[in-house]
Parts: C-alpha cells; sequence; structure tokens
C-alpha cells in the first residue's frame, strides 16, 4: 500500500507538526540551562532527538535530502572551536582559561552567569549535532551487503 | 550499607554479564550495567537524608541541599557513557558486516 | 603561563582540522604537524628552563576546593617531551604510511585528540578531570585501531573498547569511594586528607585504582586486549599505543596516585612487584613463540612494562631512576620497532617473520634501525637499554630482593633470544624475500633514523653530570612524595 519509504501517513503528520515543538523545547531548556535543571546537554539530547523522529518516521533518505549534512558536520566542529576560542578569550582578559569575563548580572535574571549561556548554547549545538550525526551514521549501515572474509 | 551492597551487587551482575554472555549486544548492555551501577553509587554517596535536590531558587538554604557536585560528575560519566556505547554499536554493526553474525565464539580471527 | 597551551593546541587542531581540512588532507598534515612542534618547542622549553619547579594553574581563576588545578613539575614537563617526541615522529611516519589506507582527514583528527588526551592527563592535578581525559585519548585510541577498516582491526577494536570500557567504570567506582571518603577531588588535597581516613577504605581505593589502571597498563593478569590491539593498529598508532598510550594510562597515573598522593604504601608496592616481575617472565615468554612481528612487538610491551613496574616497585632512589629511565628509552626503542615493523609490512605486504628473507639490501636503513633496536632493547651496550635494564637489575639486588633481579636477567636474555629470532629470520635470513614494488620514502627513513639516534644518544643520560640535569628531578618529584601535595596547596 504505502511505496514510500517510513511509517505511516499519521506519524509522519504528527512528525510534521511536533518536530518543530520538539526543537522549541530544546531551545528553552539550553537558553535556561544557568536556571534551571538542564543545560547545553540535556537540551543538545532534545533537538538531536526531534531530528531523529525525523529519521524515523521519513527514513534516512528523506532526512538526507531534507538536512544539510556537510552543514550540519560544520556545525558541530566549528562549535568546539567557538568553545576554545571563548577560553582563550578569557585567557587573554582574566589570565585563566575559560575566565568568566562577561558581566554576572543579577541572580534569577535570563542575563546572568556570564559565559555560561554562550557556553550553554555552544555546547547544545555541539551536543545535538554529534548525536544525530552519530544515530545517522549508524543508521547508515546496509546489512544485505558485506563481505565474507 | 544494604544499598551500597545491593549497588556493588548490580556492578557484579554487569562484569557477570561480560563474562559469560556470547552475543555482542549483550556483552554491551551489560558495560551498561556496570556503568550504572558506579554513577548509582556516587549518587548514593552524595544522598544525605532530609534534603532537597540541589538547584539554587529563590526561598531555598543552600545548608539544606544534597552534594550537587557528583551529581555534576554523573553527568559527565553518562556523556561518557553514550560515547562508548555508540562506538560499540558501531565496531558490534561493522563486525556483523564483516562476519554475519553477533556470537563472539564465531568472531575468532585473531589468536595466539 | 604555558600550562594550558599544552591541552589547548592538540585539541584546537584536532577541531580546526575537521573543519578546514575537508577532504583536503594536505591541509590536515601542515595543521597536525604545526601543533606537534609547537607542543615539542613548548614541552622542551618548560623542561630545560623549569626543572626543578613546581607551577599550577587555576582553570577559570577558581582556586584549590572548588576548581580544576593543572599541574607542572618535572615528572610532567618530562612526560610532555616524551609524548611530543614520540608523536612527532609517528606524525611523520604516517604521513607516506597512512596514505595506504582511506580518508585521512580523520585520521589526523584523531590523532591530535590522542595526543590532547595524553596531555591532559599528564597535566592534569584533578581526579576527575583525569578519568575524563583517559578517556578522550582511549576514545582517539579504539577508533585510530579499527581505522584500517578490515575484519580483525574490528575484532581488535572492539575487544579494547570492552576491556577499556570496564577498566574506566572500575576506576570511576574508584573515584566514587575517594571523594565520598575525602570529599574532594583535587589530588593534592586528597593527599592531605588520606592520613585522617580509615585504612579499609584505603584499601579499597588503591584496589580499584590498581585495577583500573593496571588494566589500562595491561599488567600481566590483564593483558589479554593488547597484544590484539597493538599488532592490528596501523604501525604508527601502533608506535603511539605501545610507546606512550599504556604508559601514560597505566604506568604515569599509578605512579602519580601511589607515589604523591598515597604515600606508597608497602602493600601496593609489593603489587606492583609482583605484577612486575610475572609481566616480565610471561610476556616474553609468550613472544619468544610469536611469528607475527607486530604481535611479537606487543607481548613484549608487557614484558618490558614489567620492568618499569619492577623499578617503581622497589621504591628505592636507584629504582625509581631506573623505572623512569627504563619508560623513556622503552618509549624510544619500541616505536622504533614498530616504524620497522611498518616499513616492513609497506614493502613486503606481510608480517609472518617466516615470509620474509634478505630484506637488508631491500630496505638497509630499516633493516640497520631494527638492528639498533632489537640491541637497546635486549640491554646490550652501548645502547640506551642495557643501563636502565642495568640500573633495575643494581636497584633490585641493593634492595635485598635478588629474586627480582635474577628474573629481571632472566627476561632480558629471552628477549635476546626472541630479537636474534626477529633479526635471523625478518632481516638476515639467506632467503629471498617477496616485494611488491613499493618504497620506504625519506620521511619513513627520517622517522626511524631520528629514534635510532635518540637511542644511542640517550644512553648518555646516564652520565652523571647530564643525569643531574636531566632525570634527577624527575626521580625527586617521585621520592619527595608529600613535597607535591604541599607545592600544590601552596604552603
Amino acid at each position: 500500500m504505502n511505496k514510500e519509504p517510513g511509517m505511516t501517513l499519521i506519524v509522519k503528520t504528527v512528525t510534521r507538526i511536533s518536530v518543530w515543538l520538539i526543537i522549541l523545547y530544546g531551545f528553552y531548556i539550553i537558553f535556561h540551562g544557568h536556571l534551571t535543571p538542564g543545560g547545553g546537554f540535556g537540551g543538545g539530547v532534545i533537538i538531536a532527538l526531534a531530528l531523529l523522529n525525523v529519521l524515523l518516521a521519513y527514513g534516512k533518505d528523506f532526512t538526507r535530502k531534507w538536512l544539510n549534512i556537510k552543514l550540519l558536520e560544520n556545525f558541530e566542529s566549528s562549535s568546539i572551536t567557538l568553545f576554545l576560542i571563548v577560553g582563550i578569550i578569557g585567557m587573554a582578559v582574566g589570565g585563566s582559561f575559560l575566565f568568566n569575563f562577561i558581566d554576572k548580572g543579577t541572580l534569577f535574571n535570563m542575563l546572568s552567569s556570564g559565559t555560561i549561556l554562550p557556553l550553554n548554547i555552544i555546547i547544545g549545538i555541539k551536543v545535538a549535532m554529534s548525536l544525530f550525526l552519530v544515530v545517522l551514521a549508524l543508521a547508515a549501515y546496509n546489512f544485505d551487503k558485506g563481505d565474507e572474509q | 550499607m544494604i544499598v551500597y551492597l545491593l549497588c556493588f551487587i548490580l556492578f557484579l551482575v554487569g562484569i557477570y554479564g561480560i563474562l559469560t554472555k556470547r552475543d555482542l549486544i549483550k556483552i554491551i548492555l551489560s558495560i551498561g550495567i556496570m556503568g550504572y551501577a558506579a554513577n548509582l553509587m556516587l549518587i548514593l554517596f552524595a544522598y544525605r537524608n532530609n534534603s532537597i535536590y540541589p538547584i539554587l531558587s529563590e526561598g531555598k538554604a543552600v545548608s539544606q541541599m544534597v552534594d550537587p557536585l557528583p551529581q555534576a560528575l554523573v553527568l559527565t560519566s553518562i556523556v561518557i557513557e553514550l560515547g562508548t556505547t555508540a562506538m560499540l554499536v558501531a565496531l558490534a554493526l561493522r563486525l556483523y558486516e564483516k562476519y554475519k553474525t553477533f556470537d563472539i565464539t564465531k568472531i575468532r580471527r585473531l589468536k595466539g | 603561563m604555558i600550562i594550558p597551551y599544552f591541552i589547548i593546541i592538540p585539541l584546537l587542531a584536532a577541531f580546526l582540522i575537521t573543519l578546514i581540512a575537508g577532504e583536503k588532507d594536505d591541509w590536515a598534515i601542515i595543521l597536525s604537524i604545526i601543533a606537534v612542534i609547537s607542543l615539542l618547542i613548548l614541552s622542551l622549553f618548560s623542561y630545560i628552563t623549569m626543572h626543578t619547579e613546581t607551577l599550577s594553574y587555576y582553570m577559570s581563576s577558581w582556586k584549590i576546593p572548588v576548581g580544576i588545578v593543572l599541574v607542572q613539575d618535572a615528572l610532567t614537563s618530562f612526560m610532555l617531551v616524551l609524548v611530543s617526541i614520540i608523536s612527532l615522529t609517528s606524525l611523520i611516519f604516517s604521513i607516506s604510511y597512512v596514505r595506504n589506507l582511506s580518508g585521512d582527514w580523520k585520521y589526523y583528527s584523531l590523532f591530535m585528540l590522542l595526543v590532547a588526551g595524553m596531555n591532559g592527563v599528564i597535566i592534569t592535578g584533578d581526579l576527575f578531570n583525569l578519568f575524563v581525559f583517559v578517556e578522550i585519548s582511549i576514545f582517539a585510541a579504539y577508533a585510530l585501531v579499527a581505522y584500517g577498516g578490515k575484519a580483525e582491526e574490528f575484532e581488535a577494536s572492539f575487544k579494547y573498547a570492552v576491556m577499556g570500557s570496564v577498566s574506566s567504570t572500575i576506576v570511576l567506582l574508584g573515584i566514587a569511594v575517594t571523594y565520598s571518603a575525602t570529599s574532594t577531588l583535587t589530588l593534592a588535597k586528597i593527599g592531605e586528607q588520606l592520613p585522617s581516613i580509615n585504612s579499609s577504605i584505603k584499601l579499597w581505593i588503591g584496589g580499584l585504582f590498581v585495577a583500573g589502571f593496571g588494566l589500562k597498563a595491561a599488567a600481566m593478569p590483564f593483558h589479554a586486549w593488547l597484544p590484539d590491539a597493538h599488532s592490528s593498529a596501523p604501525a604508527p598508532i601502533s608506535a603511539m599505543l605501545s610507546g606512550i598510550l599504556i604508559k601514560i594510562l597505566g604506568m604515569y597515573v599509578l605512579v602519580r596516585i601511589f607515589f604523591n598522593i598515597f604515600d606508597a604504601p608497602q602493600f601496593f608496592l609489593n603489587i606492583f612487584l609482583i605484577i612486575g616481575s610475572i609481566s616480565m617472565i610471561a610476556g616474553v615468554f609468550l613472544a619468544v613463540g610469536q611469528w607475527d612481528f607486530k604481535r611479537l612487538l606487543a607481548y613484549h610491551s608487557i614484558s618490558q612494562m614489567g620492568y618499569i613496574f619492577l623499578g617503581f616497585g622497589l621504591s628505592t632512589t636507584l629504582g625509581i631512576l631506573g623505572g623512569v629511565f627504563h619508560l623513556l628509552n622503552h618509549a624510544l626503542f619500541k616505536s622504533l620497532l614498530f616504524y620497522n615493523a611498518g616499513a616492513v609490512e609497506t614493502v613486503t605486504g606481510t608480517r609472518d617473520l617466516r615470509k620474509l628473507g634478505n630484506l637488508t639490501r631491500i630496505i638497509p636503513t630499516t633493516s640497520n634501525t631494527s638492528m639498533i633496536a632489537s640491541l637497546a632493547i635486549s640491554g646490550i651496550p652501548p645502547f640506551n637499554g642495557f643501563f636502565s635494564k642495568l640500573i633495575i637489575i643494581i636497584a633490585a639486588i641493593e634492595a635485598n630482593q635478588p629474586v627480582y633481579a635474577l628474573i629481571a636477567v632472566i627476561g632480558s636474555i629471552l628477549t635476546l633470544a626472541s630479537f636474534m629470532k626477529v633479526q635471523r629470520y625478518g632481516f638476515r635470513s639467506e632467503k629471498k624475500a617477496d616485494v611488491n614494488g613499493k618504497s620506504i620514502d625519506w620521511k619513513m627513513n627520517f622517522a626511524m633514523i631520528t629514534l635510532a639516534v635518540l637511542c644511542v644518544a640517550t644512553s648518555l643520560m646516564i652520565i652523571p653530570g647530564i643525569r643531574e640535569i636531566a632525570l634527577d628531578p624527575v626521580v625527586d618529584v617521585l621520592q619527595n612524595r608529600t613535597l607535591y601535595i604541599q607545592l600544590v596547596m601552596g604552603k
């Protein structure tokens, strides 16, 4: 019946609507990392799971077309480079690696805690991209072929 | 004391699984169990009776909280275990591709 | 402060390679060579200029009980120089060797991660930070062992990854027990708190760390993964793993924890002596029977690690000197032997000693450097291996442990026997070897000749004047045990 790859129409429709909500929730978790539980890792995992939802519902070929994988890979490696650059700026300003050089603000405000917020965003991007790309790479294996040595 | 002992038994269950199971996937799961036992141990060491979660918010006294450091350590070690598991699964898949089996007794090309 | 650059430079290189190198492998090679050369310059600079000082560096300017501290003393600088030398030669060797494989920029990225992890392990002064760096380097090692993409390599890598995960979990459990007993993770502060804790808990901590890091050092009861992993990896990676990875993740961490933090309890020193002597004998017995060149070398790694364990286990000044010196020497000649094996494999396509023959005429540099390395590892004067083994044997006799001295002598004789076999069948037999037309280019030769020269040159380190500058500060760090704690805590 359903000749297209992936799951049924119901799953695809629900995924189409929910994926953006899940990504939004992931960003919420990342941006409130310094105030509530969560942060870069948790939010990044949630974003990765949203993308994995697409992978499961639509199949790997559609996902590869929908997302620019090369761009995601560049995001992954540039985020960690940015992390190191923030650390080195801290070294230039305060004399030690990862020194908190942004004004810390008042407690419980959105813009408090200095460099922790930008670092959380960087880590969120890194975790989201790495987790998604790892699962995508694992999904790429084809079990029908394979050489018997 | 009994919780620590149970936790250690969980750790030994993991070791038992690694030593006796022949399926690659079951070995990976056993490694996961060992990791969880170690994480649980860290969390248990940080626990105090009648204390609250270590999240700073208005109206919560710091003195009532459990030790937050082991929780941060556990988060880090969970990330590391995620990486380990992904690595092992990828290797197991490639082994399946080459040998057409997950049985460790049939994957024995290296000897000596 | 140059301390954090030892971690920043290789990490930055690793991620810049993935970012800008893309498909262009030449950029990856240039970036990684620049990174490793700058690491070598920095480490040599710190080794020469501040050999008796101890510097600490506070990450994010957080002071000791809160933040992570990086510590640099003589032992640290010594190990950093060692890592830089071996990784530079290994990188130069890889440039032509790895082209035989596929997809090269990933290799260089993983290589830099391996270096970053090892530098981090050496330089950190925080127990959990150490664990994280151990994981970084060992992850890169799993991936690099499987890099060639053959079935055997995946098998070896899977074995290695399982054993590595088990050991990491044991170490994590040890860290949990340590934290529960001392409420701190800074190594120096743990050492300060340690006299006040109960001795059975100390036994638990020590036992878990010996098991965990002993697995990574491939000491004898835990050695099963090493021959597979080290013989299946690409040759420059075998050199990195056998030459420095097992020493840093295993030996350096054990020595740092047990000597500087735990004040070298006699019980654990006896364990060092016993596993050292078992590894020494059993490793060499297993090696003699091997016909696969790299597998033979891998078993010798176990055996030579036994000597280092023995030297540190004696814990006299002479014993520690022997251990440190042999650690350096073994890294040099074992890496050189693995490069020889890689060169032989490039030219003939096989590692089986029975299929090799008169290679001396075809690849004279490889053959001659392998002769130097074989003589050095078997302990023939005037090469460096002779002096370090002699020091360890004399130290064993001085410490009234003649049995261990005898075991060390027997191990050395058997090592000589097995390397005579390598030379006889591999390089200097009458039989004509099959060659596949590939040749060894100047980069491979450069890497081998550099290490061969160092094998001869480091034997000069035993001359009293040079020894006082080069090795004695390192020994002092381990000899004055609690001084480390006082210097790091700033008293």
